[in-house]
């Protein structure tokens, strides 16, 4: 199977076999979701109120369990206990622990950047000592990048290493903040700079005489979870637990939140399946007016719209779970530096994890503002349950990277793959100019996803055109025009998604035929709006960068490029309401 | 000890049933699981052979070829055999063929123990296993909610009208059980990755050497006449007042208008 280059969609289409689609899921794919989702409504969620009074030893029980059950394990190698479930089946397992409250987070932050750093960087002996404990929930553990001054700007941390004068520790000093799982976690993955320049990683264990914890932050959303500082005074570290290469720890952090990034977007969209099946059972059971409210066209509506973006989002995480697997599949495994290429395969997708972390973690706030919504006053009382979604929402805007940094991170990263010769990304914008003086091409609405896919293309010429003003008119000083690569970004993210939407459609319609009409309407509805962002988008950046007759002859390429005929998007989401209603959850 | 489980793939019970054009259940978009019932047969059978510390677990089940998803389940729990007859487009049929067609099967298969889960929560008739064990001459016990092993005999624990009986019986015999027998493990993902390695048998109804006029709606002696569901309740009517006068309005209406008294 050829590797699909990152970033590549901007400027390449391709074929539904060449993507990942839950449409794809095997039986063991199923099997997986089933069992966790089972896992966690049974064990976890009846303790979801304990969990958020953070009762002493719940957590790490429940981890415990999980790991007998090998639910820790997906990313693990077989030889150190792990499952090797893939990255499609550890989405899944992250996807379906959503019911679980603070549970959830935890077992995120411990199968992710607690223990990924270890499986992909550590040495054989780390990889022994610590990855089987990992695995099966015997040891827990914690990544500690943030500092109080230091947020992201990760780089800039203060936390110092020192080697011992007798060549045998790092003596550890300095402050990590709003660390997950802190307060019960046996190992720490901690950041430092060796001499105050090098930035290295080090596996810290909890008993290191030097280390301890300060208070637990009282937080506005995931009560449940631990998060506390980690204090380092003279905290004594074998130099064996270097991870890594000294100097090269921004390898580590960096790879890891990739992973991190992607891991949130799989969690965000099980949230917000969650947080959908809910709205659903209460449209249908609250009575006003005497008639049930999802009898009511504003609320049908909004379940419509929530339903599509999952939709969308789910088509985005799955995708990229595929590419992640189809990269790591062609790693020997049994190579001793089979982590460091797994983490190198990753990188590739730097820029499709980004993008799943923004987008799936917008989806939840938006799906979870418009669940208290629907629950109008009740959704505003604690007894309720979308008010603790609501608020447990909003830090996945903020963890594993802001989404403003995330956004900064796709158009740097694509233009920087550009510059490097590994995207013909000039020849592509230069492309577009061209034909945009050519004869527009008729689209066919008369075939399945004809509109669509004409969208899609002709999205990404005008987001090609307008980063080529961009890039052209501001060169080297682009970099500091943070708008216009926030612009460049959403009009990224918006190409990624309604091609992900529409090659997962064309599937579904091959294999399900009639069955996948809603998905087609979700599409529709769905590429519809987002094509007119991306018109905005670039009317917008264009006049910012361009002036005067030019600006007139550009804007008018965009005007030809963005002629649509009009949709009836409220018609489309009444059918999808109707389907999402009558089902009575997300079940697509 | 060869423990045999019969396990029937049932719809999942949080589906919402609904009739397609042709009056018949409309399968699509539908999750099918292991009955629950069965699964505590399963799970029944997985303790015995722990406890033994050796054995073999067999799982049967006649049905579709989506069946074979639910045996693999049973697999992923810790069985170690699946065997699974293929009923292929002759499904129409009842407790009477479907007993046939097991007891058939089970000519296949070696056992010393066969357990099955006491009824099925679509039809909810609780008569499979009772016919099969019919078929194959041997003793059955019903609802079980205990079940000790000793040598070439059981003695299971059954639930009653206000009580408990207790049977000793030989082996081999059909055992169905009842919630409260053992409560069903999760497949670990260990046991869902092996799954699909274990041994699976099929059969056709052919391969049995079953007549197809024997099975499915021809040889069923229940005939489905017409399926419908069941009529949304309406909605109560609230009387509102003194007691004493809502009483009387209440005794009014129950004549006059619900015609009951």
């Amino acid at each position: 199977m050829s590797i699909i280059k990152g970033g590549s969609f901007i400027i390449e289409n391709i074929t539904p076999d060449q993507v990942f689609t839950p449409e794809d899921f095997t039986e063991e794919h199923r099997m997986i979701a089933k069992t966790t989702a089972d896992f966690t409504e049974g064990e976890v969620a009846p303790l979801v109120e304990e969990l958020e009074q953070q009762k002493e030893g719940l957590i790490r029980g429940l981890m415990q369990k999980a790991g007998e059950l090998g639910l820790l394990g997906a990313d693990v190698a077989e030889k150190y206990d792990g499952g090797e479930l893939g990255k499609v089946g550890s989405s899944l397992i992250t996807e379906n622990t959503v019911k679980g409250g603070a549970f959830t987070v935890a077992h995120a932050a411990h199968t992710g950047i607690g223990t990924l750093p270890i499986v992909f960087f550590g040495t054989e002996a780390q990889k022994q000592k610590y990855l089987p404990g990992l695995a099966t929930g015997e040891l827990i553990a914690s990544y500690c990048l943030t500092e109080p001054s230091s947020g992201s700007d990760a780089l800039g941390a203060k936390t110092k290493a020192v080697l011992s004068a007798d060549g045998k520790y790092y003596i550890l000093n300095g402050t990590k903040q709003f660390i997950t799982n802190a307060g019960f976690a046996d190992v720490f993955i901690v950041y430092a700079k060796v001499d105050g320049e090098h930035f290295t990683a080090f596996i810290v264990d909890r008993d290191t005489p030097g280390l301890s914890l300060g208070p637990e932050e009282k937080k506005m959303g995931i009560k449940g979870s631990s998060t506390r500082p980690v204090i380092l005074e003279d905290a004594r570290v074998p130099v064996e637990n270097v991870l890594g290469e000294i100097g090269k720890g921004h390898v580590v952090a960096f790879n890891i939140l990739n992973i991190g990034r992607y891991k949130l977007g799989a969690a965000c969209i099980g949230s917000s399946k969650y947080a959908l099946e809910v709205s659903i059972q209460y449209a249908l059971e609250r009575k006003q007016f005497g008639r049930p409210i999802a009898d009511f066209g504003m609320i049908r509506s909004k379940l419509a719209k929530m339903a599509t973006r999952i939709y969308v989002g789910e088509s985005m995480v799955y995708r990229n779970a595929g590419l992640l697997d189809d990269i790591l599949s062609g790693i020997d495994q049994s190579s001793a530096d089979a982590g460091r290429q797994a983490a190198k395969g990753i990188e590739e997708y730097a820029i499709e994890c980004s993008i799943n972390k923004v987008f799936a973690s917008e989806v939840l706030d938006f799906v979870t503002d418009e669940a208290v919504q629907i629950y109008g006053g009740y959704g505003f009382i604690q007894e309720y349950p979308v008010e603790r979604m609501y608020r447990d929402s909003r830090i996945n805007r903020i963890f594993e990277g802001t989404n403003e940094i995330n956004r900064l991170i796709i158009p740097s990263t694509l233009l920087r793959k550009g510059m490097k010769g590994e995207l013909p990304l000039l020849a592509a914008a230069q492309k577009v100019m061209g034909d945009v003086l050519a004869a527009a091409q008729p689209v066919d609405e008369g075939l399945p996803l004809g509109l669509e896919k004409s969208l899609v293309d002709r999205a990404k010429k005008i987001a090609l055109l307008f980063a080529g003003v961009a890039a052209q008119k501001l060169g080297n000083k682009l970099a500091e025009e943070q708008e216009i690569l926030g612009n460049l970004a959403d009009a990224i993210i918006e190409i990624f998604a309604m091609e992900s939407v529409v090659l997962r459609t064309e599937k579904a319609l091959a294999r399900e035929g009639d069955r996948a009409q809603v998905k087609a309407k979700m599409a529709r509805l769905y590429c519809y709006e987002a094509f007119q962002r991306v018109e905005s988008l670039a009317r917008e950046t264009l006049a910012a960068v361009e002036q005067g007759d030019t600006l007139r002859t550009q804007l008018s390429a965009v005007k030809k490029l963005a002629r649509v005929n009009p949709v009836n998007t409220i018609g489309l989401q009444r059918d999808i309401a109707d389907r999402v209603i009558a089902d009575g959850r997300y079940n697509f | 000890m060869k423990i045999l489980v019969l396990m029937k793939q049932t719809f999942d019970t949080e589906t919402k049933i609904s009739l397609d054009a042709n009056g018949k259940i409309d399968e699509a978009g539908v999750n099918f699981v292991v009955n629950p019932y069965c699964e505590f047969a399963v799970e029944e059978a997985l303790r015995i052979k722990e406890r033994l510390g050796a054995g073999e677990v067999t799982v049967l089940s006649v049905g579709p070829e989506r069946a074979e998803t639910s045996i693999r389940q049973c697999l992923a729990m810790g069985a170690d055999k699946g065997v699974l007859v293929n009923t292929g487009g002759l499904e129409g049929g009842d407790e009477f063929t479907t007993a046939q067609i097991v007891a058939k099967a089970i000519e296949k298969v070696e056992y010393d123990i066969i357990l099955a889960g006491f009824q099925a929560v679509d039809d909810g008739s609780a008569q499979v296993a009772p016919r099969v064990a019919e078929l194959l001459g041997i003793p059955q016990v019903t609802v079980i909610t205990k079940l000790e092993l000793e040598d070439g005999k059981a003695i299971a624990t059954r639930e009653i009208d206000d009580g408990v009986e207790i049977i000793e019986v030989a082996l081999p015999a059909i055992f169905t059980a009842q919630q409260g027998l053992a409560e069903p493990r999760y497949p670990s993902m260990k046991g869902i990755m092996q799954a699909k390695k274990k041994p699976m048998e099929r059969y056709s109804l052919a391969d049995l050497g079953l007549d197809a006029g024997l099975v499915g709606t021809d040889g069923a002696k229940v005939k489905i006449v017409e399926l419908s569901l069941p009529t949304p309740r309406k909605g109560g009517k609230i009387v509102e007042g003194e007691p004493a006068e809502a009483a009387q309005k209440v005794v009014q209406l129950l004549r006059s208008e619900a015609k009951v008294i």
